[in-house]
């Protein structure tokens, strides 16, 4: 009783953003990290610990970044080496940031883009990390109740990042299997038109190309039709491209930079581009996000606002230094794609030889695994619950669709990149075994019927728990259109599906 | 009643009479001196009701308008509230009219998707920077930015006192003393900071468990061991504008208010109010009590407020005070404290100064000692912003700290920082620095030492010059009374004074309305970026500035 009466004179004395759950990681996202996170794997210690497989970190060539940096210890200022740097550094404080490190990221997203397009570094704005990079667009492009149009299925950080503080609402584009997850146009202007009835002004397009959780990329057509939707509505259009150097085989990244020189008469004031280093580098430690715009008041504004999410000076001479090494770059990048390959390659032969289906695609640190046929039905409840049992007993933490705003049950993300060869074949035989005990247990059920009453009751429980945590996380959320929304979806939402 | 100029912006005979960045502050500055007059005279009821009056009907009319122009356009699909902020909030007249028309233009422009001509649309918080960046703060930055003093390079730039930055102290001190910085193992540095854990995962962005230990020995060490801080209660931001902005956004809801004494750091309009669109609250604080803070007073604003039906939600101060230099006494805190306890709010103490204390036997006392020796105090009201890049001069790694009590504040916090985190391998190079409890007892005190003369250097010469300072005792500044070498009693004259100082004595300071001040006529002046061989050098200009207002 103190407890609530505490509780409740606490919420009334902090803001509703802190005392709300608006930071979003009240969903499977963020749990499964939990779950990791109290019994983490290890070959040696914990080999019964959960494999973490929901990250999207790229941990491949960590070798390659450790040499670099052992050979070149004056880069970083604090050691003997660099010290001579330390007091131009460490008082170094303009928002603009140190212009080497803009010279040197402008160059580097041009390599990452096969150099078919020239970066301006003084269009560079740093910001806290993809996440801060993000807000700081949000907060430029759009007032509190303004809305982003966003294909689903869609990373889910987003929820976080975009909305929390700014107050913006993220408006779902449906994406559907049946075409790969395409984004089509008739799809986006449906979206556009679900925000107008309910008085959602929609100020942007938000992509990420390559996808998160897809691993797919957009091809020049669909690009240009993007860009094309945009300019018509007058609306921004945001990509999000922090992946661009995790393209393998023969799937090619093509930037909304190259595309809009093919646009005839194309808005460029319009066009927003967010970059960071933590996934195509492999440096998610250094907190580097960029925001590139093509609209000058933004550049202008956000990096006034970048004065709440500076990158030290520190790492930025530590950028500045590693990506103006060419040979270094280049060779990382080369060696990056080759190693993903084959870790792509290993994880999908292994999935293809345990008939589990994947989306077809080739960037990005991770796969869409197609599990529907594992589901009891084809609801987002016993996706939830098949979710459970992958990370409680088959111990690998995987994204769920439904935390992805998928809005097909029986999809998850499955990270790839930040694990070692033996983990990830450890993880492989975790599936190969759990898809095994199933196969035996569906053989099984054919015959006696004494086991199933309990466990469907049991079920029962968690669906009831679940039902709730949902009702939670999306009590703020899009409302009717959510496929998931446990209110009915409102007819046009039905026809359009 | 030159009070009521609207305009603080250097140019502003001429152009730009909508009031900008600066609009919060113009409210404050109208309706403060009209209550005076009319309380006067009239007493308490005429004092609340005219300026509540006067805002009603501002309402009604803008409510009006924006009925009106959507339906004669005959719009299906514009929502006139959507986006536009809390009609109650206390924002001067340009201001509200700038943000409530703003959305309103954005709306029609997604009537009319194909209208070309128009200018591509951005958030209101984006119009409002735009307006506001030609304060005299910002203005005067860009000057030293383009023409900058320099002994032997430039000896005609322009000399910066305006920014609280402690540039000197590296100089003499990591060329003398380099080994006590960096780790006495530079690989091990390396492999450990930078490869392993550092760069290649995510670590918790609210900073490493070792680096807050280390902060909190700083902060401790800083206050001269008079208080310890639990680790656990510190989150690591990347610089104390984001620290401020998020307790801002944990602790008030868009349309609330916090209050601040005056003169304030001009920062908080930035840090504050931009994207949380939280209000300020000016509590004038006067000359005659020394600048002060008057219970009274801070009560008066508070009702003034309530009445107004702006929800108040805290009280920012700042201890070792910016500009003023004055630090708090116990009796200041407890009397601060008792009043947010009476008034059920918060107290946000910025001691981004706790280890610049330069006066002798000046004594700085937390936040956190009071709450701790005290054992009726409401801790969960009391939040501590810190920063290492003042004391510590590393303005660069951008690493500061909120210090609560309050265990929600903390873990919402927590989770803020994903926006905002310290880069790891700074983390890295910061604990290695400030973990020798050596390397931290004589930097605080070489820091302090070179602060007191400096500053003594700098009062004396500036009251040969007839321009007397209030007494500072910690920070990196003086407030200056200039009152005597202004043309006219008023902010024309207070700006007309900063830009003779700007332009003919080429030193750039701050006036005091960027600080809020109440009184013209007072300029912040840091001296924490001079050594003792410029103050001479500054001396001159200011001399030359003094003689030309007097002829």
């Amino acid at each position: 009783m103190v407890a609530l009466t505490a509780a409740k004179q606490d919420q009334n004395l902090l803001s509703r953003m802190a005392a709300g759950d608006g930071h979003g990681e009240n969903s499977a996202y963020f749990d499964g990290w939990k779950a990791y996170e109290e019994n983490p794997f290890h070959p040696i210690d914990r080999p019964d610990g959960v494999i973490q497989m929901g990250l999207a970190e790229n941990q491949l060539c960590g070798d390659l970044m450790r040499k670099w940096i052992l050979e070149h210890p004056e880069a970083s200022i604090c050691t003997a080496e660099g010290v001579n740097h330390f007091s131009d550094i460490a008082i170094f404080q303009d928002y603009h940031g140190l212009p080497e490190f803009r010279q040197a990221v402008a160059k580097f997203m041009e390599k990452t883009r096969n150099n078919k397009v020239k970066f301006d570094p003084d269009r560079i704005v740093m910001s806290g990390g993809a996440t801060g990079a993000h807000e700081t667009v949000a907060f430029c492009l759009a007032n509190p109740g303004d809305g982003f149009l966003v294909p689903t299925p869609y990373y889910p950080g987003f929820d976080r990042d975009l909305r929390w503080r700014t107050g913006v609402n993220l408006v779902p584009v449906t994406c559907h299997s049946s075409n790969g997850f395409k984004i089509t146009v008739e799809a986006l202007e449906a979206a556009y038109e679900n925000a107008r009835v309910s008085n959602i002004p929609v100020k942007g397009l938000l992509i990420t190309n390559p996808s998160n959780p897809l691993g797919t990329t957009l091809d020049r057509d669909c690009l240009k039709s993007l860009v094309k939707f945009t300019n018509d509505k007058r609306i921004h259009l945001i990509a999000d491209e922090i992946y661009a150097a995790t393209t393998f085989g023969e799937s090619e990244f093509i930037s909304v930079a190259e595309v809009i020189e093919e646009v005839p008469d194309c808005n460029r004031d319009l066009i927003h581009i967010v970059y960071s280093l933590s996934k195509d580098m492999g440096l998610p430690g250094l907190r580097v996000g960029i925001v590139y715009s093509y609209n000058d008041r933004v550049v202008q504004i956000a990096r006034k606002m970048s004065s709440f999410g500076l990158v030290s000076s520190q790492t930025q001479h530590l950028i500045a230094k590693m990506l103006s090494d060419d040979d270094f770059v280049d060779e990382f990048i080369r060696k990056s794609k080759l190693r993903l390959a084959a870790r792509h390659a290993e994880l999908t032969t292994g999935l293809d030889g345990l008939g589990i289906g994947w989306l077809k695609a080739g960037a990005g640190l991770f796969i869409w695994m197609d599990l529907r046929n594992l589901l009891k039905t084809a609801t987002f409840d016993s996706e939830m619950e098949l979710w459970r049992v992958i990370v409680h007993k088959v111990k690998l933490n995987v994204s769920p669709g439904g935390s992805c705003h998928c809005n097909e049950p029986g999809w998850f993300r499955v990270c790839f990149a930040n694990m070692d060869h033996k983990t990830m074949e450890t993880a492989l035989e975790r599936i190969r075994v759990f898809t095994s005990q199933l196969e035996e247990e569906s053989l099984k059920l054919t015959k006696p019927m004494a086991a199933p009453p309990m466990v469907a009751k049991k079920k029962m429980c968690w669906q009831s728990s679940l039902r709730l945590s949902f009702k939670d996380t999306r009590r703020f959320d899009e409302g009717f259109f959510s496929p998931r929304s446990p209110v009915p979806q409102s007819p046009l939402v039905r026809a359009q599906i | 009643m030159t009070r009521t100029e609207p305009n603080r912006s250097p140019k502003s005979d001429s152009e730009n009479s909508g009031g900008g960045g600066g609009g919060g502050t113009t409210a404050m500055r109208v309706i403060v001196p009209l209550q005076g007059v009319v309380q006067g005279r009239g007493g308490l009821f005429l004092g609340s009701v005219i300026p509540c009056a006067f805002f009603y009907f501002l309402q009604f009319y803008l409510k009006r308008n924006r009925k009106n122009e959507p339906d004669s356009e005959q719009s299906p699909d514009s929502d006139p509230n959507s986006g536009s902020p809390d009609p109650t909030r206390s924002q001067s007249v340009g201001n509200l009219k700038e943000l409530t028309s703003l959305p309103r233009s954005l709306s029609r422009i997604l009537l009319s998707p194909r209208l070309s001509g128009g200018a591509v649309s951005l958030s209101g918080r984006a119009g409002c920077v735009i307006k506001g960046g030609d304060s005299p703060y910002y203005a005067g930055q860009k000057r030293v930015e383009e023409d900058p003093y320099d002994e032997s390079g430039n000896p005609d730039g322009v000399i910066e006192l305006g920014s609280a930055q402690n540039f000197n102290l590296e100089d003499d001190w990591f060329s003398d003393n380099p080994r006590e910085v960096i780790s006495d193992n530079p690989r091990e540095v390396i492999s450990d900071g930078l490869c392993m854990s550092g760069i290649s995962s995510y670590e918790p962005s609210h900073g490493l468990i070792e680096l807050k230990t280390a902060v909190a020995g700083f902060m401790s060490e800083a206050t001269k061991n008079s208080v310890s801080f639990d680790p656990t209660q510190l989150v690591l931001t990347s610089g104390a504008a984001s620290a401020i902005e998020i307790l801002s956004f944990c602790l008030a809801d868009s349309g609330n208010a916090f209050l601040v004494p005056t003169p304030c750091s001009p920062g908080y309009d930035r840090d504050v109010k931009w994207r949380t669109g939280v209000d300020l609250i000016h509590v004038p604080c006067r000359s005659a009590d020394n600048f002060n803070i008057s219970m009274l007073v801070l009560d008066r604003a508070f009702h003034q407020a309530k009445k107004r039906g702006v929800r108040i939600r805290g009280i920012v101060i700042s201890n070792p005070w910016n500009p003023t230099g004055t630090l708090l006494t116990k009796e200041n805190l407890y009397a601060l404290l008792d009043f947010a306890r009476e008034r059920n709010i918060h107290v946000i103490s910025n001691e981004v100064f706790a280890g610049s204390v330069h006066e002798e036997g000046g004594e700085f006392v937390s936040m956190a000692e009071v709450v701790d020796t005290e054992e009726n105090v409401d801790r969960e009201r009391v939040h501590i912003i810190y920063d290492l890049s003042k004391d510590l001069s590393f303005t660069g790694l951008r690493t500061a700290a909120i210090y609560s009590f309050n265990e929600s504040v903390l873990s919402a916090s927590r989770k803020l920082t994903t926006l905002s985190p310290v880069s790891s391998p700074t983390q890295h190079l910061l604990i290695s620095a400030i973990s020798n409890p050596k390397f931290v007892q004589r930097f605080v005190k070489t820091n302090r030492e070179r602060l007191t003369r400096v500053y003594t250097e700098l009062v004396k010469g500036l009251k040969e010059l007839g321009i007397e300072c209030t007494r500072s005792s910690g920070g990196f500044f003086c407030w200056a009374d200039m009152r005597g070498l202004m043309s006219s009693y008023s902010e024309k004259g207070e700006i007309e004074l900063w830009n003779k100082l700007l332009n003919v004595g080429k030193i750039n300071v701050i006036p005091g309305s960027c600080c809020h001040c109440i009184e013209p006529g007072w300029f912040r002046v840091c001296f924490s970026n001079l050594s003792e061989r410029d103050v001479p050098v500054v001396m001159n200009r200011v001399r030359k500035v003094c003689e030309s207002c007097k002829s």
